[in-house]
């Protein structure tokens, strides 16, 4: 186990704990903008796809896991960042301009419900996103100048500085700009952690009480929580209706906001790299189903391509299997599996027993 | 003049009057202790002067300004940090980022900066991490800097408790209880700490306890409390040896 000799609270603030934590970044992130020069086109456009899921995740993780509050309406936001854009496209705006007005636009809209819904805790926040998500779905559908209503809306192509960024076109740019958000969106995330902003999400997650006796105004830092974990799910809305090309108000579907959940659930709640390690997780599963019914019907000459619902029934029981046996998500056994490599042979059944606790968010009240 | 007065405090939950017509006044560097039996209004007080319950009637002044109107989250940029007796912690947090969040009082970053992490985030950062270092040297918590609260044992909880209070920076600082459930040799530990509190860091300190070795050891003045009511104030020896106190500690018969 490799023991860091700190001389300077630097060591403390920086991001990466060492020169080799920060050179693992580095190279994961080379490796993924040489993506489109190592795989085809489906499997490109896979990775986009998933990539797009770990920016609304790492939304919903911000508010679950970092501040102690659930959504069961974070697809409402990722509507609103897609529509948002798309809309403001159409109008004749460029990319760069409707880009952060939909994380604008889903932020504040977040930041504005957040000051009454903060009120509210545990099941009851839960089911007012739930009954704004079902508000913002039939504003859509009314809205239909705008929205497209029911029929639905084109997401024009993609222009920076006169370079086509267009998905169908040039897959690759448009990989590498989501690889761009997304790598913006987690180093933006991460200096939040460390800084007071995070600590103070943190303090309002763990306990309310202490954070008003430090000063913390809880409903702002609450509402503030929320307004950023929207503006990073519209981002996230806004290029998933580009990567759709064309969709309508079903793209957004509740069972997309539980997806979410599941991402940051399964992920590991309170971890960045859990969003991505949901996001993973969620987007491989229907792929490797896919796999799963060639292989049965090739080989085993059994058809399950007639079987509906497989995708939501292995995600429930993959869900179950987490909570009971590991709540801490992927990257808690992630690390655990990296602490007993790195303790080998001295790693003990009962270190991480302590940690078998759950969070606030998890509670019930 | 008083650093804090409070003139007639009371709460009513319904019918219980939990703390009824209570008047005191620290003076600066002075410690002042609040005791009485289990149920006597001690901690609320406490939430009533960190504003955490609204009094029914009554005013609390702190540096001459009148607090009571006050939300809960304005009351620490004054100077008054308090412990929980409950251990009030942030479980999923190392120790360090407890006393880190002590400081959230005077950061003087937004959001935006943060996210960005300017120049200006790293400077406070720096700032922030040398003031909690001191106050970790003084409660003798380097070894346990890095560790979660969650796996602490209770003795080191309450003491990061303190540091946390400690690391506000205030000019008051309230004590819940700070010895309860302390061994021996810990509680003495609390006693010299805040003997050094005072003497060293000039704070004021408004504690509630029931350990009276404790109390007499370091007090200046004791106000004592029963059922709500205030019972008798004055030097520790003084307010031991009143007979109300006495008999509400140990029941009329054996006080007589």
């Amino acid at each position: 186990m490799k023991v860091i000799f700190k001389t300077s609270y630097d060591r403390d603030i920086d991001l990466h704990k060492d020169g080799w934590a920060r050179a693992r970044i580095v190279a994961l992130v080379a490796v993924m903008a040489a993506l489109p020069f190592l795989v085809g086109e489906y499997y490109l456009a896979e990775a986009t796809n998933t990539l797009i899921w770990a920016l609304a995740g790492m939304g919903l993780m911000l508010l679950v896991g970092h501040s102690g509050q659930v959504s069961l309406g974070h697809a409402a936001f990722l509507a609103i960042g897609a529509y948002t854009d798309t809309a403001l496209m159409n109008a004749g705006l460029p990319f760069v301009v409707t880009f952060p007005a939909a994380a604008l636009a889903a932020g504040l809209f977040g930041a504005l419900v957040a000051i009454p819904a903060v009120r509210m805790s545990g099941i009851y926040l839960a089911i007012a996103t739930l009954a704004l998500f079902v508000i913002v779905e039939e504003m859509i559908i009314i809205a239909e100048p705008i929205t497209g209503g029911v029929g639905g809306i084109m997401a024009p192509a993609i222009q920076i500085a006169g370079i086509d960024f267009d998905r169908y076109g040039q897959l690759d740019r448009f990989y590498w700009l989501c690889l761009a958000v997304v790598v913006a969106v987690t180093w933006a995330y991460a200096n939040l952690l460390r800084s007071p902003t995070g600590r103070s999400f943190l303090a309002v997650r763990d306990s309310e009480v202490s954070a008003r006796a430090l000063g913390i105004n809880v409903t702002r830092t609450r509402a503030l929580a929320f307004g950023l974990s929207c503006a990073m799910t519209g981002l996230a809305g806004a290029l998933m209706g580009h990567y759709i090309a064309f969709f309508n108000y079903e793209l957004f579907s509740i069972f997309i906001s539980i997806n979410l959940l599941l991402v940051v659930t399964i992920g590991g709640l309170g971890f960045i790299q859990g969003a991505f390690f949901g996001a993973i997780l969620i987007t491989a599963v229907p792929q490797a189903i896919t796999i799963l019914r060639g292989v049965a019907r090739d080989s085993l000459g059994v058809d399950i391509g007639g079987m509906p619902g497989l995708d939501t029934m292995l995600f429930a029981m993959i869900l179950i299997g987490f909570i009971i046996y590991e709540p801490t998500g992927l990257y808690g056994r992630w690390l655990k599996i990296k602490a007993w490599v790195e303790l080998f042979p001295l790693a003990r059944r009962d270190m991480f027993r302590r940690q078998k606790s759950y969070l606030k968010t998890e509670r019930q009240k | 003049m008083s650093l804090l007065e409070v003139e007639d405090l009371a709460i009513h939950f319904g019918g219980v009057k939990a703390v009824d017509g209570v008047s005191f006044a620290v003076a600066p560097g002075e410690v002042f202790s609040i005791i009485g039996p289990n149920g006597a209004g001690k901690s609320t007080i406490f939430n009533l002067i960190s504003r955490i319950y609204a009094p029914t009637r009554g005013t609390i002044r702190f540096n001459g300004r009148d607090i009571t109107g006050l939300q809960a989250h304005q009351v620490a940029p004054l100077g008054i940090a308090r412990t929980f007796q409950n251990i009030e912690l942030f479980d999923h947090s190392t120790v360090l980022d407890n006393l880190l969040m002590g400081r959230h009082v005077h950061r003087s970053t937004n959001f935006i900066q943060d996210m960005l992490f300017l120049p200006a985030v790293r400077r406070a950062e720096r700032a922030h991490r040398h003031r909690v270092e001191e106050v970790m040297e003084f409660l003798e918590l380097e070894a346990y800097r890095e560790k979660m609260i969650a796996g602490l044992p209770y003795g080191v909880r309450k003491v990061v408790e303190i540091g946390r209070a400690l690391a506000v920076g205030p000019e008051l600082i309230l004590l819940d209880e700070p010895a309860s459930g302390l061994s021996v040799e810990e509680s003495q530990d609390v006693a010299f700490w805040i003997e050094d509190m005072r003497r060293d860091m000039g704070l004021t300190v408004l504690m509630v306890e029931h350990d009276m070795r404790l109390v007499s050891q370091v007090s200046d003045r004791v106000l004592a409390v029963a059922n709500g009511k205030p019972l008798a104030q004055g030097t520790p020896s003084q307010v031991q040896a009143d007979p109300g106190v006495q008999a509400a500690y140990l029941g009329t018969e054996v006080a007589q």
